[in-house]
């Protein structure tokens, strides 16, 4: 196998710190001031007045953090030097004028190029993981990519789904949820160890493949000043789904968007005597 | 006089409205045909599976079992095969399916699905779920919808989105539905009383592109966590995996529940990984939550919040996790926790 062409589709997401309180491994969320972080806690997602979707506008935004994590495993395998060579590492997303942002991101942390999928923002929560997972497979066609590496979810739709399309679309091996990533020979045999209910499992497959990521795969790094420099003059190129030839079709309707039935917190006890005699009171000892 | 013409007017509407009802109704489970794809090892079917069924039930119409694996026929074939309500187990047997490898499951899937012209397909939301579905569903050329926890109709399926902040409701427009569902959403399967047939199933042979290499799974006694009736669960405030051994497991054993653990906690290798709770690991609602040194991030919040009655040791009373506990208890884990275990145990 001559080297490694790799694609990583990234999305434009809710910041997780507004989903996300309890710090990461490195002890503070990531882009989240500590001044910040107790008035953080008291954001949430809005849902919009019409109930068609939560209220973005206004919202910070960042990377999906399971992308963070393919761009990060990416680049490894560049640095790792294994016995296939990294030869290209294309990032790319799909989404509105603010999608560079997370391009640039994902070059300053060692993205070759990226593509902007140009797809205008229609509220609706953007194209639909059937349509992107297409999108995907004109793409790695046309670049001729040999591995895709994909988050395993996007923390806003919580769908959990591209991956397996790209896969299943491409008739090409898969692994989810991958906690390590090895390229074995220079056949291109790589083996994964993925997170499964109850444990880990591993599997071996050949290249080409599409795997998805899990967050204990690695710890993105941060993208230091000079790279995000650097970053501002890596190619960035505008596409339509047209130019892949991809319609953005839905296939869902979304009928409404409510808030999920809040949940009271039933107070205080004083002590283990309290504690014990109010939960035999609710019926839980 | 006015109530009693109400009444009236409410008895003429209904029978007006009441056959039609029904009609449709009927008309719908003659259409509907579901298959609910079950998980098993080992020839034991998981509890995946009965969720599954639970919602293949919920949506009407006729149920069928789609199985494979090694020998499955007298085993998890067998077992499902008695679960009331399903009409027909489909079995396909071939070691080559035994690993629920995506890669030959999926088209598998999809032949009998052609095949038995099915209308829903329906799987729970585990790591097999999860792995295999929406492969099924790009080979269908349907968009998939994920982890619903509640069936409105036929097509209209109810999901949470935003780790669980938000509540979508979504109308399918695909022929075919192929969904996952929240185990914790559907439960209620009679495993007992049902007499299906078991087919075999048709097997299209199509190849694995991936070699199952090896697994390692945490062995535990203890219930699992995803169906547990009580789960207790450690978070950062356990400081090691030393003290989280120490105060977590005689906790569980006194309670006869299952171990749980926030991101944090198995990020700081306490726990494993396999026992977070939250938006990337397992839903649980189970009838009593009892967590001690975790704060209630909106991650953890989404993983349990539907549980019966949440318990909740913290130092910081201004932890979010009190805000949604039923009882809270704000003191030092490690003086509140064992004391906490020694009085069950006694009582």
């Amino acid at each position: 196998m001559s080297g490694l062409r790799i694609l990583v589709p990234v999305k434009r997401v809710i910041d997780y710190a507004i989903l996300k309180v309890v710090p990461l491994r490195r002890g503070i969320p990531r882009n989240v001031q500590p001044a910040d972080m107790h008035s953080q806690q008291k954001i949430k997602p809005r849902i919009n007045k019409a109930q068609t979707g939560v209220e973005t506008a206004g919202v910070k935004h960042s990377l999906n953090p399971f992308d963070e994590l393919s761009i990060e495993e990416a680049v490894r395998l560049r640095e790792r030097k294994g016995p296939i060579k990294v030869e290209d590492i294309l990032a790319l997303s799909a989404g509105g004028p603010k999608t560079p942002d997370v391009l640039r991101t994902a070059m300053a942390m060692g993205a070759d190029r990226a593509f902007h999928i140009d797809v205008p923002e229609k509220g609706d929560g953007g194209p639909e993981p059937l349509t992107i997972a297409k999108m995907l497979r004109a793409v790695v066609e046309k670049e001729n990519v040999n591995l895709v590496l994909l988050g395993k979810q996007a923390i806003d739709g919580d769908q959990g789904q591209t991956g397996q399309m790209l896969a299943g679309l491409l008739g090409w091996p898969q692994a989810t949820q991958a906690s390590k990533v090895e390229v074995k020979d220079d056949a291109g045999t790589v083996e994964i160890t993925h997170e499964v209910d109850g444990g880990v499992e591993t599997l071996r497959a050949k290249l080409p493949m599409v795997i998805t990521t899990d967050l204990r795969l690695n710890e993105p790094r941060y993208a230091s000043l000079p790279n995000i420099m650097k970053a501002k003059k890596k190619p960035l190129e505008k596409k339509t789904l047209a130019d892949l030839g991809v319609e953005d079709t839905r296939r869902l309707k979304t009928l409404r968007v409510t808030e999920p039935p809040p949940r009271k917190g039933g107070g205080k006890v004083e002590d283990v005597d309290g504690l014990i005699s109010k939960l035999k009171e609710l019926g839980a000892l | 006089m006015i109530p009693i013409a109400r009444h009236s007017v409410l008895r003429a509407a209904r029978t007006q409205l009441y056959p039609t009802r029904t009609l449709s109704q009927s008309a719908l489970a003659r259409l509907l045909s579901t298959l609910a794809v079950l998980e098993q090892r080992d020839g034991k079917l998981q509890s995946s599976s009965l969720s599954a069924i639970a919602a293949a039930q919920k949506l009407g119409g006729s149920v069928t079992a789609f199985l494979a694996g090694s020998g499955v026929k007298a085993t998890s074939a067998a077992e499902a095969a008695k679960i009331k309500g399903i009409e027909k187990v489909l079995a396909v047997e071939n070691d080559a399916y035994e690993k629920g490898l995506p890669e030959n499951y999926a088209p598998l899937l999809v032949e009998n699905i052609k095949k038995g012209e099915f209308t829903h397909i329906v799987a729970g939301h585990s790591a097999f779920g999860k792995s295999l579905l929406p492969r099924v569903a790009a080979l269908l050329d349907v968009q998939q919808i994920s982890d619903i926890t509640g069936i409105e109709s036929e097509d209209t399926f109810v999901r949470p989105i935003y780790a669980g902040n938000a509540i979508l409701t979504v109308q399918s427009t695909d022929n075919i539905k192929v969904i996952t569902v929240r185990g914790t959403a559907f439960q209620g399967v009679e495993t007992e009383g049902g007499s299906a047939e078991i087919a075999d199933g048709a097997d299209p042979n199509a190849p694995a592109s991936t070699e199952w290499v090896s697994e390692e799974l945490a062995k535990s006694e203890r219930p699992d966590l995803a169906t547990a009736t009580r789960v207790v669960s450690g978070g950062r405030g356990l400081k090691s995996k030393e003290e989280f051994d120490r105060i977590m497991l005689p906790l569980a054993d006194s309670l006869g529940a299952a171990i749980g653990a926030s991101r944090a906690a198995v990020d700081s290798g306490f726990a494993d990984n396999s026992l977070q709770v939250g938006q990337t690991g397992k839903n649980v609602a189970p009838q009593l939550y009892l967590c001690a040194g975790i704060s209630g991030a909106i991650q953890h919040l989404a993983g349990m919040k539907d549980s019966k009655v949440i318990a909740a040791i913290n130092k910081d009373p201004e932890a979010p996790i009190f805000q949604v506990a039923d009882v809270g208890l704000v003191g030092d884990l490690f003086e509140k926790v064992p004391e906490f275990t020694e009085k069950v145990k006694s009582a």
